[in-house]
């Protein structure tokens, strides 16, 4: 986390007259050595891990042989190192090996995975973002009023709340109870494997194939999952927003603008909030990040198949190549949020243009 | 932080349910059976790699076997399957099997004795986990083909030595028995790995299912086999899907969305009993709690004071306790439903008896030592056996750790008191007298860890003899009259405390019939379901 935020920060100190064509390098450069270096952090903290990978494959009934042989095919007799190398050499390659505990080829699996949890957490993020912004600025325009006070008392549930709790109770009320809503899983069982999988995101390819059942039904789905993360969003959105809000309100030029009369929307909306966009964009950047590693207990209760319990099962298991090629995708996600965040930056901040 | 997120979860959903009854609102197809089961541990569906309870489940349903148990009557034990017959030489060395005709894998291609051949030959040539099921009986990598053979409508199987038919075929009923379609694995073989790789996602069986998908921690959706030589199974459609919170299952269960919910916890059970449409099954499976007492230690070693021990265990507080619906009480190492398995169960919690038991040794203020792990049930039993100890003078110091902590101390014979689980690796009594009741060297050098009995440091007493002529004797009633026989010495002599065997409780809607979990034996069985 710490490394976006000086990445962000450097990216705006660098001198804005450097060359489209320098910047773009720059940028490649940062985004390569970052990934190297998460990729062997990741590799040597996966091989130093007091967990024996080559027992979890054959169990512990196996013979010395059986052992052996599985010790060989996972190439742990050669020099750490070396096995760094020769990864390195195959992720290159697109081979980001096979995972353990799924026997099939790790880049599968992140294809089947991502897409779940970026479904996901595109819904939560898009909830929490239209709910939360307008909360934050509403609350900081009216402090200490009863709606600050209400405001504040749903971003503190949002917050303290544990997120299995809400996800429980979500599922005993909305689908248990009143059965407004689908229950665990993507789709209802009748409706899996009907369309066709073109970006592995369902509702974006039901609406692709035009086969509305298998959308509403999806959505029944997906509703309660992402609203619960939208809700955990919009409370960390709507609370920063309201600081930021704060700020600027009092700010001299706000009050300058009300002296020259303007109507209070056009300072709130068209002053302070302007010019609060840039700490925001990386507000919800980080916050869609967070959601995209994915939310493991959120997942475990829905029974939702994102990249997040593939992570933590894979590392409980000591599959290495799931582990490494998960974190490759999470870091890729997390520097793509921080590059676009800065692209939004020279949008809306006057100083970049 | 998931014991606590479970009680929570329990509470909270059992506080809210029992103000609001649940409606059963949908239901699933007729025939179509949709259960929700944790399968997170398939990592392979080839039958000579399988290891894991979920991916032997998947197993028992597509792959024919040469002799099997059928789901309805397991205590009969194992009878034909692909192969119609058998015989046994004079020497009891080699079975031949005659196999039935007109059997048809899923490809259409004839299920043939060279197909069963080499199912055999390839899972011990492969060597992966459970390769030792087959290798016991003296099959290496470069004998597999001459001591496993096809000829005509025949296979025959030659061991190193006489075993006891029923040994050999309770192995072959293991999951790795499972007979392959050589043409199709074959067809896709890579770099000479006898179609391993492939194998691991697809399947090339004959039984009763097809496999239409695996989605790792996702869902295994099976379709029946219309022309399966028993009959096309009621069920056309399994769907197991993976629902790893219990308190998930049951709202699944409840909505009608499912129809079997196998992992529910004690609440959850307790939550749905009595309710409408809704029955709760109580089969037993395989696994074992027992505590050991390490020969080594000088006053364990005693006869007296191991005899004394099992006095103080409060089998029938602790079954109705914490264990309630999870184990249930069993002093013997054979589970129920195995061949020559007892239920007697002769000790009680008797202070007064295991005091008497003490003084006549002369044991007085003993301090030991018990290895745990850290799961949650065993150091709740680990804590009930320090009370009912303390009752008695002797102070039981628990040490709780990591699995891999705690066993290598039993491993290396350090632990005064073990408290574990054992689960039988196959179907066949020898898997468990094997261990607890083996040990023909009892020395250090000896380094015998895969032995209970040697990380005991118990020399068995002779059991070792009678076990070694158990697995030796061709008939089948006279082999389960020698492990009862077995079993009455160790649970007097042995320093073993036998004490539960694991239910799997179960909900399902109350439709559903005939569906067997597999007792502690086998693996689930859809074939005979209706509902």
């Amino acid at each position: 986390m710490a490394s976006v935020e000086n990445n962000g920060n450097g990216r705006r100190r660098s001198p804005l007259s450097s060359p489209a064509v320098v910047l773009t390098f720059k940028t490649l450069g940062s985004i390569i050595i970052t990934m190297l270096g998460l990729a062997f952090i990741t590799f040597v903290i996966g091989r130093v891990m007091p967990i024996d990978p080559v027992l979890s494959i054959v169990g512990e009934q196996a013979s010395k042989s059986t052992y052996d042989d599985a010790y060989a095919a996972l190439g742990l007799d050669k020099p750490i190192i070396v096995q760094f190398f020769y990864y390195i050499w195959d992720v290159l390659h697109g081979d980001f090996g096979t995972s353990l505990l799924t026997a099939r080829p790790v880049v599968d699996d992140l294809i089947r995975r991502f897409p779940a949890t970026l479904e996901l957490a595109t819904l939560g993020t898009i909830m929490g973002v239209t709910l939360g912004v307008p909360l934050g600025v509403l609350a900081a325009v009216n402090k200490g009023s009863w709606f600050d006070q209400i405001a504040r008392v749903v971003a503190l549930i949002g917050y303290s709340m544990p997120i299995f709790w809400l996800g429980l109770m979500g599922l005993l009320v909305f689908y248990g109870i009143l059965g407004w809503v689908g229950g665990p899983g993507r789709v209802d069982i009748f409706y899996a494997d009907i369309v066709p999988s073109v970006t592995g995101m369902i509702l974006l390819d039901s609406i692709l194939d035009g086969n509305w059942d298998v959308f509403w039904n999806a959505m029944s789905h997906i509703i309660l999952p992402a609203t619960i993360l939208g809700y955990y969003s919009l409370a960390y959105i709507s609370r920063m927003t309201r600081s930021f809000m704060l700020e600027q309100m009092s700010a001299e030029y706000i009050t300058t603008a009300r002296v020259k009369g303007l109507p209070e929307r056009t300072v709130i909306w068209g002053h302070a909030f302007k010019n609060i966009l840039v700490q925001l964009i990386t507000v919800i950047a980080l916050s869609y990040a967070n959601l995209l590693e994915g939310s493991v207990l959120t997942e475990i209760i829905f029974s939702w198949p994102g990249i997040g319990s593939y992570i933590t099962t894979a590392l409980l298991s000591a599959d290495m190549n799931a582990v490494l090629g998960g974190t490759i995708v999470v870091g890729l996600v997390f520097v793509l949020l921080n590059i676009f965040s800065d692209l939004l930056y020279r949008v809306f901040d006057p100083r970049a243009k | 932080m998931k014991p606590i997120r479970n009680i929570m979860a329990g509470v909270v959903m059992g506080f809210v349910a029992s103000m609001v009854a649940l409606p059963v609102v949908a239901e699933t197809p007729a025939n179509m059976l949709v259960i929700a089961n944790r399968i997170d541990d398939i990592t392979t569906l080839d039958p000579a790699e399988s290891f894991e309870f979920a991916g032997s489940d998947v197993s028992r349903n597509i792959y024919g076997k040469l002799v099997n148990f059928d789901p309805l009557d397991l205590a009969a034990g194992y009878g034909p399957d692909l192969a119609e017959s058998w015989t046994v030489s004079e020497d009891g060395k080699t079975i031949t099997f005659t196999m039935r005709e007109g059997v048809k894998f899923h490809s259409g291609n004839p299920v043939r004795a060279e197909d069963a051949a080499w199912s055999l030959q390839r899972a011990v040539i492969l060597n992966k986990t459970p390769s030792f099921i087959l290798t016991q009986f003296g099959f290496t990598a470069e004998n597999a083909m001459e001591m496993i053979k096809a000829e005509g409508n025949t296979v025959s199987i030659t061991t190193d030595k006489r075993y006891a038919t029923s040994f050999v075929l309770n192995c072959l009923t293991a999951t790795i028995g499972g007979i392959i379609d050589k043409e199709v694995a074959m067809a896709n073989e890579a770099d000479g790995d006898m179609g391993n790789i492939w194998l691991k996602t697809n399947t090339a069986g004959s039984g009763a299912y097809t496999l239409v998908s695996w989605k790792p921690n996702e869902s295994v959706t099976l379709k029946s086999n219309p022309d399966f030589y028993l009959g096309a199974p009621a069920m056309e459609r399994v769907v197991v899907r993976h629902v790893q919170e219990s308190s998930t299952q049951r709202l699944m269960l409840e909505r009608g969305d499912i129809d079997v919910a196998r992992n529910l916890n004690p609440d959850d059970v307790a939550g749905i009993s009595g309710k409408d449409g809704i029955a709760i099954d109580n089969p037993l499976r395989g696994r074992l709690m027992y505590i050991s007492m390490n020969q080594n230690h000088p006053v364990l070693s005693k006869p007296e004071v191991r005899q004394a021990l099992k006095y103080l265990i409060d089998y029938e507080g602790m079954q109705n306790s914490f264990l309630k619906g999870q184990y249930v009480t069993h002093q013997n190492f054979l589970p129920a439903t195995y061949l020559g398995a007892v239920d007697e169960n002769p000790f009680s919690l008797n202070i007064e008896k295991a005091k008497e038991m003490l003084a006549a040794a002369g044991v007085e203020g003993l301090v030991i030592e018990a290895g745990v792990r850290e799961a949650q049930e065993r150091i709740e039993i680990a804590q009930s056996l320090q009370n009912t100890f303390a009752q008695a003078g002797i102070t039981l110091n628990i040490t709780v750790g990591t699995g891999k902590q705690i066993l290598s101390r039993y491993r290396a014979r350090e632990l005064d008191i073990y408290v574990g689980a054992w689960g039988p690796d196959y179907p066949d009594p020898h898997t468990n007298a094997g261990t607890f009741a083996y040990n023909p060297d009892n020395t250090v050098e000896a380094a015998a860890t895969g032995l209970l009995a040697w990380r005991n440091a118990w020399d068995t007493g002779g059991l070792t003899a009678s076990v070694a002529a158990a697995v030796e004797e061709g008939d089948r009633d006279t082999r389960a009259q020698m492990y009862v026989d077995i079993q009455a010495q160790f649970r007097e002599t042995s320093p073993f405390a036998i004490m539960f065997q694991k239910i799997e409780q179960f909900g399902h809607a109350d439709n559903v019939k005939n569906l067997d979990l597999g007792g502690a034996i086998t693996a689930v069985s859809y074939w005979k379901v209706t509902k």
